[in-house]
């Protein structure tokens, strides 16, 4: 099977020098569904980022999507990135575009037809079950719908791989269900790997999935 | 209400730097068609022990635009009437020669130090007339006046600048956010700049119109005109199409550089 992800000896930290993750070593499969857990300021958060080229490796090597991200050049990452959907936990939705645009952008950024995008768009909402709201903007919209909204985003342009940073961590029952189900479908129908950072893994999800656990700065897979 | 609010700041520091711009280009092509008058009217007188030809004064200096003799006449007359014909052509005879030097331009004081040097170099020259006097005090507060206006503009140009500055740290707070977000979607530069810098065009082509406006009226208005008149100087006060050309490239050029340092200024918020 294809790696989607590969880490060896990777080790992160900010500016501070602390480390946060020490020489970790994994691999993740090509459509894999992967939750990463452990406490809080474990470095669940850092590892996500470092994924999608935020955070450069302090030492060693980390390849997503076959670009090795150690000293990546910006149009590599922006190439890289174009094929991957993120989802954080406060949304970041650009406040001043409506909802359907703020969908659009992934479509519009991978330069898809004006016709394409607006069907995909449509396709999504309904989804997401905010049809009804396409034209207002993110302010005006709740918590969860504003998630629901992110989680359309980065579907939009079918990505090779989901990145996802607590995505259900403020949202009411009805609304992580409805994520959960969108980044089930996404692995299941599109094989797109997802890979999930939270503090609780839902019980009742249908997809088989693998369980990385990070404690005192290593990555342990929980068998 | 908000949108006029986000762009009236910049509009407004735009317009005085394009005002200032063209104020000094008016200046500027005021003192140059004054001073074409004064070249007019200002002459140097040259005594000679000989007669010399036109061109052998001409080629002395570039500045010479024209060589008149002065006819001995006029200072026969002056003298005693009782002077007989024949002692008058005697006279007339002995006489020095008189030369009037026409000016292509109103000469610096340095210019008509150096003038004198060369037409010294004449060894029959024996006297030179330059006004210096009349001609320095002149030259000085023509001199005076642009450097006043010139410091008036850069003083302009520097206020407007910082508010601009001021401007940039406003709008670079409002993008980072939007262009942050796009970059984690791998949007390349000049999609996340996209936004900022169609805001910084379509301010700058209305700081531009603004200006093109006010000047199209001052230079229509009859009191405005008349001075002019009244100095005996005719100029275009606004040239709808150099100017304007110059105004719209000033305008949008600064645009485009404010909207470059917030891109290069830019640091991804994660």
């Amino acid at each position: 099977m294809d790696k989607v992800i590969l880490a060896q000896d990777l080790s992160l930290s900010y500016s501070n020098n602390e480390t946060i993750i020490n020489k970790a070593n994994f691999s993740i499969d090509s459509g894999s569904f992967i939750f990463i857990t452990g406490a809080s300021g474990s470095g669940k958060s850092t590892l996500l980022k470092s994924l999608y080229g935020s955070l450069k490796a302090k030492q060693g090597s980390l390849i997503v999507g076959g670009v090795e991200l150690r000293g990546v050049t910006t149009s590599k990452l922006n190439f890289l990135r174009r094929h991957i959907g993120i989802v954080f936990q406060d949304y970041k939705l650009v406040k001043e575009w409506t909802i359907e645009k703020n969908i659009m952008l992934p479509l519009i950024i991978n330069g898809y037809e004006k016709g394409v995008t607006q069907n995909q768009v449509d396709s999504l909402l309904k989804h997401v079950r905010l049809k009804h709201q396409a034209g207002k903007y993110p302010l005006e919209l709740s918590g969860g719908e504003q998630q629901r909204v992110a989680m359309a985003r980065a579907l939009a342009h079918n990505p090779i791989l989901i990145l996802a940073d607590e995505p259900t961590g403020n949202l009411d029952d009805y609304s992580s269900q409805l994520i959960w189900n969108l980044l089930e479908g996404a692995n299941e129908q599109l094989n797109t790997t997802v890979i999930v950072v939270t503090h609780n893994i839902p019980r009742n999800l249908n997809v088989d999935y693998k369980h990385y656990n990070i404690e005192y700065g290593s990555i342990h897979e929980v068998l | 209400m908000k949108s006029f609010k986000n762009h009236f700041s910049l509009v407004i520091a735009l317009v005085s730097i394009l005002f200032s711009i063209q104020i000094f280009t008016i200046v500027d092509r005021t003192m140059d068609a004054y001073k074409e008058n004064l070249a007019n009217n200002y002459s140097i007188i040259i005594i000679s022990q000989k007669k010399l030809q036109d061109k052998e004064i001409i080629d002395v200096n570039d500045l010479i635009k024209g060589v008149t003799e002065l006819s001995a006449d006029n200072v026969i007359e002056r003298l005693n009437s009782g002077i007989t014909e024949k002692n008058k052509e005697l006279l007339k005879l002995t006489l020095p020669k008189f030369y009037k030097l026409t000016l292509t331009e109103y000469p610096s004081p340095k210019q008509i130090k150096k003038l004198r040097e060369n037409l010294l170099k004449i060894k029959s020259i024996t006297k030179i007339e330059d006004f210096s006097h009349n001609h320095d005090t002149t030259y000085k507060l023509l001199v005076l006046f642009k450097t006043v206006v010139f410091v008036f503009a850069i003083v302009v140009f520097v206020v407007t600048t910082l508010l601009i500055f001021k401007e940039l740290r406003i709008w670079q707070f409002k993008h980072n956010e939007r262009m942050s977000i796009m970059a984690l979607f791998g949007a390349p530069i000049w999609l996340r700049s996209a936004v900022l810098f169609r805001l910084a065009i379509v301010d700058a082509i209305i700081a531009g119109v603004i200006t093109f406006g006010l000047f199209v009226y001052i230079s229509s208005e009859p009191l405005i005109i008349e001075q002019f008149e009244n100095l005996s100087i005719n100029i275009t006060i606004f040239d709808v199409v150099n100017d304007a050309a110059t105004l719209f490239s000033a305008s949008i050029t600064l645009s485009i550089i404010l909207a470059l340092m917030i891109v290069i200024g830019h640091k991804e918020e994660v």
